[in-house]
């Protein structure tokens, strides 16, 4: 892929696309709530999907492996009455997968750039067109690749040993506070103070 | 980029070329992927047969994909069983397979240009908009527990087949002790060991979830794809680890119990994060795996001999031909992903490394008759594979390429198990033992 695409598939990606769609399939909806009553819950910022999960499915959806970054969006479940801790809960990890998907893309498109351009400077030292008389791209031998894998990781040894303190200490928090609401989500249906609608006390009963 | 949105397809699309032409490789990967279907495999071979010396057309891999899906049930999308035209039937990938499987069509006239799907979306019509919107609806899925499906999941989780692997060296570490064979330790030895192994593949699985997601090899496993949540992971880990731990300590004795604890704190607290901070993860690593042999002896014995040193040495040594060399064709996943591997920082050391070692399982072979673990008879019977195994790490330090990496790889596979059952048939037996003890102490007596 070259700079250009990669560049316009970045900007697609964080700009919501309002040319060529259909305005019912795309509309941007970042958490979904389950009540019908209430209007579904626009994005705060950029939707990255047009996908808009069921009013009625009471689940956090998963969507496929982004183009850029390859990791996979999720769309959060609200619901209704949402408690403070939940409500933290579901803020974390989308700011943790925002956090997660910037990152990402970043490094994947810049590592290909940079892989592009010395792919480019090898082959112009040796003197070799981009194409070969095939028509096909050439491509460098693994050897060769090696040197720049290697100083692909030291340039950047700094950087991703911060991205990865940075993600266990996310990730635990996430965790921890999962635990903290499922105990406590628990510890309510036990001692029967349930949701204050129909629905959950007939679940709960 | 295109190779990591399409990658997740499997079978014979991979290897459709951006330029259109379809090839000799798609034939060798069909033949690859057919054993896993009788039906497809025996209509490829018609096929393959017919078209041996022309490309394989767009229909006839529409044939085939239809068989593959239709008799694979691993895959999520619906076989359409009636015939349709060609372009309905692409309704049924991925929409960049689609743009892909597009462009071949226009592409034939002029092959190696390069695709932009950016275009594609932007010539077609409103229709298009619709079909890719209906089509990633399709890819998103609703992230609740399918209670059917945990057995899988918790089976990719845990890395079953890795944990199999490693209760086998924990029981060859158990049965070559020298001391009378004890079922009942025996089970609980393997069982400890094997829940042990299942906690630190899940704790390392909950760690690397974005590592994972952005390399080929990973990206499929259970937290990347959304199946579970990573508190479920955790807590299956704590559900594998604590009786684990805990059977091993009481069921077995304190001192296996605490080297599996001490295992699984190697693996999810050093190993893990060593990966992306030094090299020294791989030494790390090989530690880890020579642990479980010497658990299976101290199981048996109580007590930490040179035998059970040795047999941990024996996997401590395997691990570098094996790593080095299965890591070797991941270098651009690992560079690209953080991970510092020899491989790619240092790939001189890496082949010596491996070659080192696989020559060094020759001398440690020799020391079995030494430390009394087995007969004269093991280093000769083992020559044979450990000279092949090392001949194999010599090709691959000379010429360090992808064949001779993936050859090496793959001997590691089988060389293992070889030498530990070897090394089975090959134990001093204990009657031998006892005899010479007692001719041993008479002779002191008469003197």
């Amino acid at each position: 892929m070259n700079v250009e695409t990669a560049r316009y598939l970045i900007f697609r990606s964080l700009r919501p696309c309002y040319t060529n769609t259909n305005f019912s399939l795309r509309s941007p909806c970042r958490g979904h709530r389950e009540s019908t009553s209430q209007a579904p819950k626009h994005a705060k910022q950029a939707e990255r999907s047009g996908f808009c999960p069921a009013a009625s499915s009471k689940y956090d959806w998963i969507g496929p492996p982004d183009r850029l970054s390859n990791l996979r969006l999720i769309i959060y479940h609200i619901p209704e009455n949402e408690t403070p801790l939940e409500r933290e809960l579901r803020h974390l990890r989308q700011e943790t997968e925002d956090w997660n998907h910037e990152f990402w893309t970043n490094q994947n498109f810049t590592f290909n750039k940079e892989k592009e351009e010395y792919i480019q400077s090898q082959l112009s030292a040796k003197g070799l067109s981009e194409r070969d008389d095939d028509g096909r791209k050439r491509t460098l031998s693994s050897e060769e690749m090696a040197v720049f894998y290697k100083h692909f990781l030291d340039k950047n040894i700094t950087r991703h040993a911060n991205y990865n303190r940075e993600w266990y200490r996310r990730n635990f928090t996430i965790t921890l506070l999962m635990a903290r609401v499922t105990l406590h989500n628990t510890w309510r249906t036990l001692t029967g103070q349930t949701r204050r609608t129909e629905r959950e006390k007939g679940k709960t009963t | 980029m295109y190779r990591t949105s399409c990658s997740k397809l499997t079978g014979a699309w991979k290897c459709l070329q951006l330029d259109g032409l379809v090839g000799s490789s798609v034939q060798q990967k069909l033949f690859a992927n057919a054993s896993r279907s009788h039906m497809s495999a025996r209509s490829l071979i018609q096929l393959c047969k017919k078209n041996q010396a022309e490309w394989i057309t767009f229909q006839h891999l529409c044939f085939l994909k239809r068989q593959y899906v239709k008799s694979s049930s691993g895959l999520c999308q619906r076989a359409r069983p009636r015939q349709e035209p060609v372009s309905a039937v692409l309704d049924d990938r991925d929409d960049s397979m689609v743009r892909q499987v597009q462009q071949i069509p226009a592409l034939k006239p002029e092959p190696g240009t390069e695709v932009s799907t950016c275009a594609t979306e932007s010539n077609q019509v409103e229709p298009e908009a619709d079909r890719v919107a209906r089509l990633e609806a399709r890819q998103w899925k609703e992230m609740r527990v399918q209670y059917s499906d945990l057995p899988g999941i918790y089976a990719r989780l845990s890395k079953l087949k890795l944990t199999a692997l490693v209760v086998t060296t924990a029981a060859a570490g158990f049965a070559m002790a020298p001391v009378p064979f004890d079922p009942v330790g025996f089970l609980m030895a393997s069982l400890g060991t094997g829940l042990s192994s299942c906690t630190a593949n899940s704790i390392n699985q909950y760690f690397e979830v974005p590592f994972d997601s952005n390399m080929n090899r990973t990206k499929n496993r259970p937290l990347v794809r959304g199946q579970i949540s990573p508190l479920h992971a955790v807590s299956f880990a704590l559900a594998c680890g604590i009786p684990g731990v805990t059977l091993l300590t009481l069921g077995v004795n304190p001192l296996t119990g605490f080297l599996g604890a001490l295992n699984i704190f190697l693996y999810t607290c050093c190993y893990t994060p060593l990966k992306r901070l030094s090299i020294a993860n791989t030494w790390v690593g090989a530690v880890v795996g020579a642990i479980p042999p010497v658990m299976g002896w101290t199981a048996a014995t109580g007590s930490l001999d040179p035998g059970a040193l040795l047999l941990g040495a024996f996997l401590f040594s395997w691990q570098f031909p094996h790593f080095n060399a299965l890591s070797w064709n991941l270098r651009e996943d690992y560079s690209r992903g953080g991970y510092r591997m020899m491989s790619v920082t240092h790939p001189g050391l890496c082949k010596r490394v491996a070659l080192r070692h696989s020559v060094g399982l020759i001398f440690l072979s020799a020391l079995g008759p030494v430390l009394d673990v087995t007969t004269w008879t093991f280093p000769l019977v083992s020559l044979p594979i450990n000279l092949y195994i090392s001949y194999l790490a010599f090709r691959f330090y000379r010429h360090g390429d992808r064949q001779n990496s993936r050859k090496l790889f793959f001997c590691s596979l089988w060389h293992l198990p070889m030498l530990l059952l070897l090394a089975l048939t090959c134990k001093k037996s204990r009657v031998a033992q006892d005899e010479a003890a007692v001719t041993s102490s008479s002779a002191s007596l008469a003197l």
